[in-house]
């Protein structure tokens, strides 16, 4: 085991809150990821002091996500809030930097919450065709 | 603080030889054990297309009717996989990087 | 007051190797806003674990980046290792270390050239990049590519250093290490690089981890966080302290990395002593079931992966948030007050690496 990780749930209600506290005991925003599980997607936000690995996390459905911004308690927030809201079409209010969409310069929209294509790599060119 | 510190080295290196080679013309010297090139020794394998089950990025086909072994150069990472999985060694990464080219073609063994 | 100009950065500036775009708002010569934007090659490297095993993933993993790529390998490997209960022979992560610690010294020699080369010191740059060949020759040399190492795998090491190259390997780095004196001699006390570096780019101690900087950002700031602390690979055996510096301008960061290059430099030829005979591999059956945040300090900070994997060889998720990601928001707070002339050299302090922050 490399280090202790302590996954703590949380309510999308009280995050802020919870945040705020993580802010004041000196916490450094780790990052904020988001995983989808098939019709769910799970958010970690992620906390670190001195080396202690805290974690926050809820689930939210795949569809109609939204999550308060925690963007006002730590600026450097935007960067990721903006990234799960191009990915993976999380709507995040309060937003203090907001990209509306325009972060990531993806073909499709949301792309990390479709299934994927069927067809993965083009098979090898066969000898003689060009 | 010091005025042009860099003043010693650059006086230095007017005199010497430049470490720069004249490329094309002169060729790399090669460090043993680089990965370059894959070759195949075809009178070994056996064609148990295990090398191209594993490649990652899907540059082998291996023909077990006809006994051909096809490689695309240019998706081949040289990654050296192949030869790890080869149950009859008969893989290699040579030092040589190989030649430009203009096409796609697979390379038939 | 002037009136308020926006200058574009970018994507493509002389200075950049990588296309980052930034929305410069400018009144006269100063800089009062900054826009950052980014997104140009995002090449959803996290969605491609579900078609490929998370043994070939290494390979991709690898290239996230080219300069921290063996680090990358590694991180990835960890992540797995650990979610799988996995335990690596001892060769194994001294390898491991030493090849790390090699890829820093490559990547602060590349910084410092891109550096130099973005305050107009073309001589300093080519100088600098000259003695950085010698460290890729090394590094072609035990693993057999220059930036792509390829040398990880789950499970352990792919390549061994056997005795006589790792002799030759030390006596080659007191070479560079003399070499690197003379350069790093140069980045401290020369008064032209002074005059670009001292006082520009000011983070306080306090923003640093508020805006939630890594590595060198967040060490010249005076915070003495370095991941090597949680004792991964081999540095549990060795003996180092993180480097820190309190100004917080860029001449600390930049004094933090020179003074970098000589710890690891320290770290290899203690990991050299140190390191015992045996295996470098051991055999991985089975899948990752499982979850675990894989952080492991790269040149340009603290990385950090998330793994989940389902008990099928593809990985449910995939999650890689690269040093650079961090670092922008606390370049985005250099840049507002800042001199146009200065944007450069500021953009050039964070050691941008924009393939990483788009995966
Ligand atoms: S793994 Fe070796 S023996 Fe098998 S097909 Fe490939 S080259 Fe031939
Ligand atoms: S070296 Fe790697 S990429 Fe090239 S053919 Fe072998 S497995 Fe495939």
């Amino acid at each position: 085991m490399i280090e202790e990780q302590t996954i703590i749930a949380v309510m999308p209600e009280t995050l802020v809150a919870e945040t705020r506290k993580m802010r004041d005991q000196g916490y450094r925003l780790v990052q904020i990821c988001v995983t989808r599980l098939g019709e769910e997607l799970q958010l970690d936000y992620t906390f670190d002091l001195n080396r202690k690995f805290v974690n926050f996390r809820f689930l939210q459905p795949k569809i109609g996500a939204r999550v308060p911004s925690v963007s006002g308690i730590y600026w450097c927030a935007f960067t990721y809030e903006n990234e799960i809201s191009d990915l993976f079409g999380v709507q995040v209010d309060g937003n203090a930097l907001d990209f509306k969409g325009t972060f990531y310069k993806t073909a499709m929209k949301h792309p990390f919450i479709q299934d994927a294509a069927p067809a993965s790599v083009p098979a090898p060119a066969k000898p003689g065709d060009k | 603080m010091a005025f042009f510190q860099m003043k010693k080295m650059i006086l230095a290196w007017t005199f010497r030889k430049p470490i720069t080679t004249k490329y094309p013309f002169e060729p790399r010297k090669i460090c043993p054990g680089s990965r370059g090139r894959l070759d195949i020794k075809i009178s070994d394998c056996i064609f148990c297309t295990l090398c191209a089950k594993r490649c990652p990025t899907q540059a082998l086909d291996v023909d077990r009717e006809n006994k051909k072994w096809h490689i695309d150069r240019l998706r081949c990472i040289s990654c050296g996989y192949c030869v790890e999985v080869c149950p009859k060694k008969c893989l290699n990464l040579t030092g040589d990087h190989g030649i430009p080219t203009v096409t796609k073609d697979m390379e038939t063994f | 007051m002037g009136t308020r100009t926006i200058i574009p950065f970018g994507p493509q500036h002389p200075v950049l190797p990588e296309p980052i775009h930034i929305d410069l708002v400018v009144e006269d010569e100063k800089v009062v806003e900054a826009v950052p934007s980014i997104g140009f090659i995002h090449r959803g490297l996290e969605k491609l674990v579900e078609k490929k095993d998370y043994i070939e993933y290494v390979y991709v993993a690898e290239r996230i980046c080219g300069i921290c790529s063996f680090i990358h390998g590694q991180t990835y490997c960890q992540g797995i290792e650990e979610i799988m209960k996995i335990e690596i022979p001892t060769r194994a992560k001294y390898l491991r270390t030493i090849w790390g610690e090699l890829s820093r010294i490559h990547s602060h020699l590349l910084w410092a050239g891109l550096m130099a080369d973005a305050f107009g010191f073309e001589s300093l740059f080519m100088h600098t990049w000259r003695v950085r060949e010698q460290v890729l020759d090394l590094i072609e040399a035990t693993t057999g590519g220059r930036v792509i190492f390829g040398s990880c795998k789950v499970g352990g090491a792919r390549r061994d250093i056997p005795p006589e190259q790792m002799a030759w390997l030390l006596k080659e780095l007191e070479v560079i290490e003399k070499e690197m004196r003379l350069i790093v001699d140069i980045f401290m006390n020369d008064n032209s690089v002074k005059h670009r570096l001292c006082g520009v780019g000011v983070i306080s101690r306090e923003d640093a981890i508020l805006l939630g900087a890594v590595g060198p950002t967040l060490r010249g700031s005076g915070v003495a966080d370095d991941m090597r602390l949680l004792k991964y690979a081999a540095f549990g055996e060795l003996d180092f302290e993180p480097i820190s510096k309190t100004d917080g301008d860029s001449y600390s960061r930049c004094a933090v990395r020179c003074s970098e290059l000589f710890q690891s430099v320290d770290l290899i030829r203690q990991a050299a002593a140190k390191m015992p005979a045996g295996e470098i591999a051991v055999k991985v059956t089975g899948n990752p079931d499982g979850e675990f945040f894989s952080r492991v300090e790269q040149p340009r900070g603290e990385v950090v992966y998330y793994i989940k994997g389902n008990g099928t060889k593809n990985l449910t998720r995939f999650r890689a948030r690269t040093p650079t990601f961090a670092n922008v928001p606390p370049l985005v707070k250099m840049l507002a007050g800042c001199e146009l002339a200065d944007v450069p050299v500021l953009v050039l302090t964070i050691d941008p690496c924009i393939s990483c922050t788009e995966r």
